[in-house]
């Protein structure tokens, strides 16, 4: 299954399966990204890490060790 | 009748706007009882039985960050008569979802649709009436910054608090759950009818805050894991999957967005955050903030204040004025040198305040801190710190106290308080002429010694990070870095002066009387002593400040400058670090000094018997705890007198520390020092470092195993 931090820029992709526990998978689901989501990933920070997502229509940013968390197709 | 109405909304929402542009000048700033994090409240204007309390900025209700458990705790224990929720039209799904969560607390919200002129611009629509409808609260468009809408907002929200009813629950879970919440609900005991949906929902999460609110928690293992085991998932994503899918269905009935492409945001962003671009416009902004903030106006201003403001009108308006009215010595010392300055020296810091703070205020409200975080992240990760420290390292290499104050930009306690501790190893402005003297006195004034110092300065944050880090007092989960990234605002200018003027009034009241009282006391010490054998006024070499620093000489005997002199100039550096050169100046009995000079060779020759122990003079007054107007400001900052002194045990422990082993290895190497008792301290000194520093965090396998026992159950 591929996660959220192999997936290259410019494309998108839908959330199938949050693993992890506790204060940051609530987060990240707190801040939008479900089940059944769909993310935009759209760039990554200079130091080529974290990642710029948008999800539900606004922009995110997410560590990619915490990415790797989202599974996603 | 007099209410009590709490406005709740997401951070980026124009709370701060909406709650400016609601209360005007009527406010007051302080603690939520207990913590750092701020509560700000204040009467409506033109209605003085209406009161507004800002709850801080929020995601959500989760149990997981101070802020949100600061406002939950308020909301189910203090039951304001009703809730103003500000939502941001222009990112509505995401906002909708707080909303989800304060309209089952049984307090009547009215929802307040801000930036309604940018969603009317873009082209998109929300039908209001629906959404009223659909979520069983009334619903207001506003503009918080063109201050539209807002007194129907208001009108709306003192109505539903005076009106004395509860809020009505619409929304329904999946009948699964539903009917678990209802089984929950009957175990309640002791608990108000309208907040039984709002307990029985944490119940179900399994919230680990709650059971400090409930007086008696019922058992509802077997009605969680039913449902759990039924749907596949956790219960805490159980219900946030289903909030967001009502959301979802709210927002194909009731929002239109017209797709049309790039908004001017996204085109600004394309360009400041590109992979290329992002940080050489980064170095471009940061050097105009440092230079204007730190090195020219700042500058400038502070220099104005102290020298001629304070130094010449006030301080010699009123020597000349008292020397006229043939005032004694003492009399004169204690108005113009205690009292004048001691006031002057908080005020002497306001203006720069007020310019760091007018930067930082444009850099937060355009959008553009939290790509500083997003750029910088990488970075301040690898020692345990996120992307948003970055600005107070930045501003402490000018000034530690806005650099302290400037941590209030980070919005994990833990971070803020690690980023204040360390922040001040960060040579700033007053240390560069100790730095030039020791340079002066060693190495014939060489230029590089500065340069290495920051380095060193940098290397010492890193490591106190990493080592803190591993601290039962930093322990626990790290914070998730998962941040909003902002649309690009133009700030609101009011905004931005009112939120300076906040600052530096908070920074007067409370650290300015802290080191007013400071700056009096050692005023004091380094002016009164014996000599002749009576009490009085005294020159420096015979102050109380000399017997102190020769009574606790000793302590620096390992870090080779033992002398009174060194001492003395080290105690003297505590209130202010340029103190160091001026006490040394007085001390080789040249008077004022402003910088090394060949006739002070001979002098200090005596002050430190050997170079190293010069270095390790240096290094140890570099890197102890910073200057009374820093220590007072983190003493007010930092959120309790335990946590202080921990932080100035800490600094003062770690600047020792260094300083010895610099010495006594050092020493050793370069053949000034022989080998000896002090020698073997050093290398066990230096060997706790290592094993501090490398040693695995006991706290990350803690929490491993817990999760992994947690993900085997």
């Amino acid at each position: 299954m591929q996660t959220l931090k192999e997936v290259p820029v410019g494309s998108t992709v839908t959330v199938v399966k949050l693993n992890g526990t506790g204060a940051l998978k609530r987060r990240i689901m707190d801040m939008g990204i479900t089940k059944g989501t769909q993310i935009y990933v759209r760039k990554v920070a200079p130091l080529g890490d974290p990642v710029e997502i948008t999800v539900r229509g606004y922009e995110l940013s997410l560590r990619r060790d915490d990415a790797q968390m989202i599974e996603v197709q | 009748m007099a209410v009590i109405i709490a406005l709740a909304g997401n951070p980026n929402s124009g709370k701060t706007t909406l709650f400016n542009a609601l209360t005007g000048s009527n406010q007051y700033v302080g603690n939520w009882p207990g913590v750092t994090v701020e509560q700000k409240g204040g009467k409506l204007k033109g209605q003085s039985d209406v009161e507004i309390m800002d709850l801080p900025g929020i995601y959500s209700l989760s149990p997981y960050t101070l802020e949100e458990v600061v406002a939950r705790k308020y909301l189910v224990e203090e039951r304001p008569d009703a809730i103003l929720n500000i939502v941001d039209g222009t990112n509505l799904e995401r906002n909708l979802y707080l909303s989800t969560q304060l309209l089952e607390l049984g307090i009547p919200v009215v929802l307040a649709i801000n930036m309604m002129d940018l969603v009317k611009k873009n082209g998109d629509e929300i039908n209001i009436s629906k959404l009223s409808k659909e979520l069983g609260c009334e619903v207001v468009e506003i503009s918080a910054l063109k201050g539209t809408g807002i007194k129907e907002a208001t009108d709306a929200v003192v109505k539903a608090a005076k009106s004395g009813q509860s809020q009505r629950i619409v929304h329904k879970f999946d009948k699964t759950v539903e009917s678990a919440l209802e089984e929950i609900e009957g175990m309640l005991t002791g608990v108000k009818e309208d907040q039984k949906r709002y307990f029985a929902i944490k119940l179900f999460e399994g919230d680990e805050k709650i059971s400090e609110q409930l007086k008696s928690m019922p058992d509802v293992s077997t009605v969680v894991k039913r449902v759990e085991d039924a749907m596949d998932d956790d219960a805490e994503s159980i219900i946030t999957n289903e909030r967001y899918t009502y959301i979802a269905s709210l927002m194909s009935k009731c929002y239109k967005k017209v797709n049309k492409g790039l908004t001017v945001s996204d085109r600004i962003d394309r360009i400041v955050t590109n992979r290329i671009l992002a940080l050489p416009i980064f170095v471009v902004i940061m050097f105009i903030v440092y230079y204007i903030a730190v090195s020219t106006i700042g500058t400038v201003v502070t220099d104005w204040t102290n020298d001629v403001l304070f130094g010449e009108w006030i301080q010699g308006g009123a020597e000349s004025l008292l020397e006229s009215v043939g005032a004694s010595d003492w009399v004169i010392s204690l108005v113009v040198d205690g009292i004048l300055g001691g006031i002057a020296a908080p005020i002497g810091f306001a203006p720069q305040m007020a310019i760091v703070f007018f930067f930082l205020s444009i850099l937060e409200d355009c959008g553009y801190m939290a790509r500083v975080a997003f750029i910088m992240d990488r970075i301040f990760r690898r020692f345990g710190l996120s992307g948003r420290s970055f600005i107070p390292f930045l501003i402490s290499s000018g000034c530690g106290v806005p650099g302290i104050m400037s941590t209030r930009t980070i919005e994990n306690e833990k971070d803020r308080r690690m980023t204040m501790m360390t922040t001040c190893s960060i040579p700033c402005g007053a240390k560069l002429p100790v730095i030039a003297l020791i340079a002066g006195y060693l190495l014939d004034g060489a230029w590089w010694l500065a340069p290495v110092m920051y380095f060193v300065g940098i290397a010492v944050v890193v490591i106190s990070c990493i080592i803190l880090k591993k601290m039962r007092a930093f322990a626990g989960d790290p914070a998730p870095f998962v941040i909003e990234l902002p649309q690009y605002h133009v700030p609101s200018i009011k905004g931005v002066l009112m939120h300076v003027w906040e600052r530096v009034w908070a920074f007067l009241k409370k650290a300015g009387t802290i080191l007013f009282l400071c700056c009096v006391v050692m005023w004091f010490l380094a002016s009164f002593g014996f000599s002749d054998g009576a009490f009085g006024l005294v020159e420096t070499e015979d102050s109380l400040l000399r017997y102190i620093g020769g009574a606790i000489a000793w302590i620096f005997v390992p870090l080779g400058f033992g002398t009174w002199q060194a001492v003395a100039s080290s105690l003297s550096g505590f209130v202010t670090k340029e103190g160091i050169l001026s006490t040394m100046g007085v001390l080789a009995g040249l008077g004022e000094v402003e910088e090394y000079e060949l006739s002070m060779h001979d002098q200090f020759a005596a002050f430190f018997p050997t170079g190293i122990a010069a270095v390790s003079f240096l290094i140890f007054n570099l890197f102890d705890s910073p200057c009374l107007a820093a220590l007072s400001t983190m003493a007010k900052e930092i959120g309790g007198r335990k946590k202080f002194w921990f932080a100035v045990l800490f600094q003062n422990v770690s600047a020792y520390c260094l300083a010895l082993v610099v010495y006594q290895i050092g020493g050793l190497i370069l053949g000034e020092v022989a080998f000896g008792v002090g020698t073997v301290a050093a290398v066990i000194v230096l060997a706790g470092i290592l094993y501090l520093l490398f040693r695995p965090d006991p706290n990350k396998k803690a929490s491993n195993i817990a999760a992994n026992a947690k993900q085997a159950a």
